[in-house]
């Protein structure tokens, strides 16, 4: 009898993972992202938000390798003082950090929705897929100067710095659900007409049980798929609201804080500032969109070719 | 004693945008412990509806419009729906046709089958995949135990339909109903899967239904037969009696259009027309257009169940 290593090791996705080189290096860059995003408050030569480190006598210092460099500081320092490796390792945690809160809330909110909406059919699924397109008409940038707004009245200015992960987590997973919730709807249309589904009735389990545990494991593939996407579009998403100000504060940079920083200084020389941390959040987005791509011809059985 | 299975004047009904068509009409049915009930009869004849009926399952927008359906002498057709699951392979199993797309591909065989056991007996785990385990080798399944940790593209066409038939088994019921079990089997298998319903059967002192277009199995497997035509019974009895000497029309030429009894090199007899569907059933007896033997009273009368002197019951002015 097999293990189910075994089986893994023998199986169609992992010969096809181990015979794409552009997958093989995306899905070992994410790795090494997040292991970089894990253990920054180890590896970092400095923390960026203990203000005790900061020194603003050396903002704007470039970066070690050119004029005017200092070894101290690898890839220069921002307009704060801070040091640039320290505070984008610290940015990409909590890039990392929203994307993957916000995709989890999507994914919760987005299959309970699909799954009714395609699995009852009828009214609830006029009403829940309306609701989706509602949801969806509403342009998330204007919810986040709502929400956001909302919050920094309700628990005041000074508090924003610690609620702004959570807010937007909130924000990102509210905007995208139904794109998952579409998604799913789709899947499970196609699934509920089969025959395993009457044979699941004929046994006598409930409604929700065949919904939870027999189609909703069949429909999973495009769940993963669209899953890799939405992790890059979330991570984007928190970039381009930083960006405009509305997502984390300057005190607590995500990449997308820190490129909106460096911008302001880019005419006058510091282009460090914006160009380092734009470079990794490029390379991160761009190793979950191939993966995902790979992900996506690999488990789609109709391009099962050679 | 009451009967196992008893149906009243079933009537089902399609309820459509252009209105309701009837799909079964008033079809009487009675089914004792561990006898074998045939029901044949053309595609869209309302075997399966009739099936699926018994289970309260019909797919909408089917409903049932009137009649009773009695299992043990309760009235399962009235029974609310939570009600009903705890009868639904528990006390009466249902075989599919398709048995690649009858099991669910993402779960192990052994998973599917402890999972009707969890879901009607309140045993362990460790109990249930014992007792899979039992009903695996009474299928005759070889190596069951490595069966339990497949997926069943693993296994090949036959050897589903096995699986299939133990898990409908599991929970020991007393009726299985059988929709075309052996249809997409072909024909070694499909003789192997009857010799294991008829012996499950006549082991466990079990009821079977089989519903089927095909005269031939029904007559090796079955005791009583009953044959459908446009949504009623026209013709029932023992099968033995029936076949050996069919009254209505539609039952000779059922039996007649079985290719063995046809000589080589001669064209394979059938009945002329089409059944006619369900929405636009002719007035009379549902059968005239396509009848050899049809009066003028055909068209315009619908016939009554008549015992004829064989002792099977007919639906024909000309009996």
């Amino acid at each position: 009898m097999k293990s189910s290593l075994q089986k893994f090791k023998e199986s169609y996705f992992l010969y096809s993972f181990k015979r794409d080189k552009v997958a093989m290096a995306s899905f070992i860059a994410i790795l090494i992202f997040i292991a970089l995003a894990i253990t920054a408050p180890w590896i970092a030569p400095m923390n960026p938000y203990d203000s005790n480190n900061i020194d603003i006598m050396n903002s704007e210092i470039a970066p070690s390798w050119t004029k005017g460099g200092q070894a101290d500081f690898p890839l220069g320092t921002d307009n704060m003082g801070r040091d640039m490796l320290s505070t984008m390792l610290y940015g990409l945690r909590t890039s990392i950090m929203i994307g993957i809160g916000a995709v989890s809330l999507q994914a919760l909110i987005g299959i309970f929705m699909g799954l009714s909406a395609g699995y009852l059919g009828g009214k609830t699924d006029a009403i829940l897929m309306r609701i989706a397109d509602i949801q969806f008409s509403f342009p998330y940038l204007m919810l986040a100067i709502l929400v956001g707004a909302i919050f920094q009245i309700v628990f005041g200015i000074s508090r924003y710095e610690q609620l702004a992960v959570p807010l937007l987590i909130l924000i990102i997973g509210f905007a995208e659900w139904p794109m998952y919730a579409r998604t799913i709807r789709a899947s499970v249309m196609r699934e509920k007409n089969k025959e395993y589904v009457e044979a699941a009735k004929v046994i006598g389990l409930s409604k929700p049980v065949i919904m939870v545990r027999h189609v909703l494991p069949n429909s999973l593939t495009s769940l993963m798929v669209i899953s890799t996407i939405q992790i890059a579009n979330a991570v984007m998403s928190e970039a381009a609201l930083s960006f405009l100000g509305l997502g984390m504060p300057v005190t607590m940079p995500s990449l997308g804080s820190l490129i909106r920083s460096g911008f302001d200084y880019i005419f006058s020389g510091s282009w460090w500032i914006t160009v380092f941390p734009g470079i990794l959040l490029i390379l991160f987005v761009l190793a979950i969109n191939l993966l995902g791509d790979w992900l996506r011809d690999v488990l789609n059985p109709k391009l099962y070719k050679d | 004693m009451s009967h196992l299975l008893e149906i009243h004047d079933l009537e089902v009904k399609f309820a459509l945008r252009t209105g309701d068509i009837i799909a079964i009409d008033g079809v009487d049915l009675t089914l004792d412990r561990g006898e074998t009930l045939g029901l044949v009869g053309e595609s869209g004849a309302g075997k399966s509806v009739t099936g699926f009926s018994i289970i309260n399952l019909i797919s909408k927008p089917g409903y049932i419009s009137k009649g009773k359906i009695l299992f043990n002498g309760d009235e399962i057709s009235s029974y609310p729906d939570k009600k009903m699951r705890e009868i639904r392979g528990n006390k009466i199993s249902m075989i599919f046709q398709d048995p690649m797309m009858t099991l669910n591909p993402v779960f192990t065989i052994g998973t599917q089958m402890i999972e009707t056991l969890l879901a009607h007996k309140n045993i362990s785990k460790k109990e249930a995949t014992k007792i899979a385990l039992e009903k695996l080798k009474k299928v005759q399944i070889p190596s069951p135990g490595t069966r339990l940790n497949q997926y069943p593209h693993e296994l090949s066409g036959g050897m589903r339909q096995r699986i299939i038939i133990a898990i409908a088994l599991i929970t020991d019921p007393q009726i299985i109903i059988a929709d075309e079990p052996t249809t997409a089997l072909d024909v070694t298998i499909q003789a192997e899967i009857m010799d294991l319903l008829q012996e499950l059967c006549e082991t466990d002192n079990m009821a079977l239904i089989l519903i089927t277009h095909d005269l031939a199995v029904v007559s090796q497997v079955t005791e009583k037969i009953a044959v459908m035509y446009a949504g009623k019974i026209i013709e029932s009895g023992l099968t033995h009696e029936v076949i050996s000497n069919p009254k209505h029309p539609y039952t000779i030429g059922l039996i007649n259009s079985i290719p063995g009894s046809t000589k080589p090199g001669e064209k394979l007899q059938q009945i002329p027309g089409m059944m006619p569907t369900l929405s636009e059933i002719p007035s009379g007896c549902a059968f005239n257009p396509r009848c050899t033997e049809k009066k003028e009273i055909c068209e315009t009368i619908i016939p009554e169940p008549k015992k004829t002197d064989s002792g099977s019951i007919v639906s024909c002015h000309m009996r």
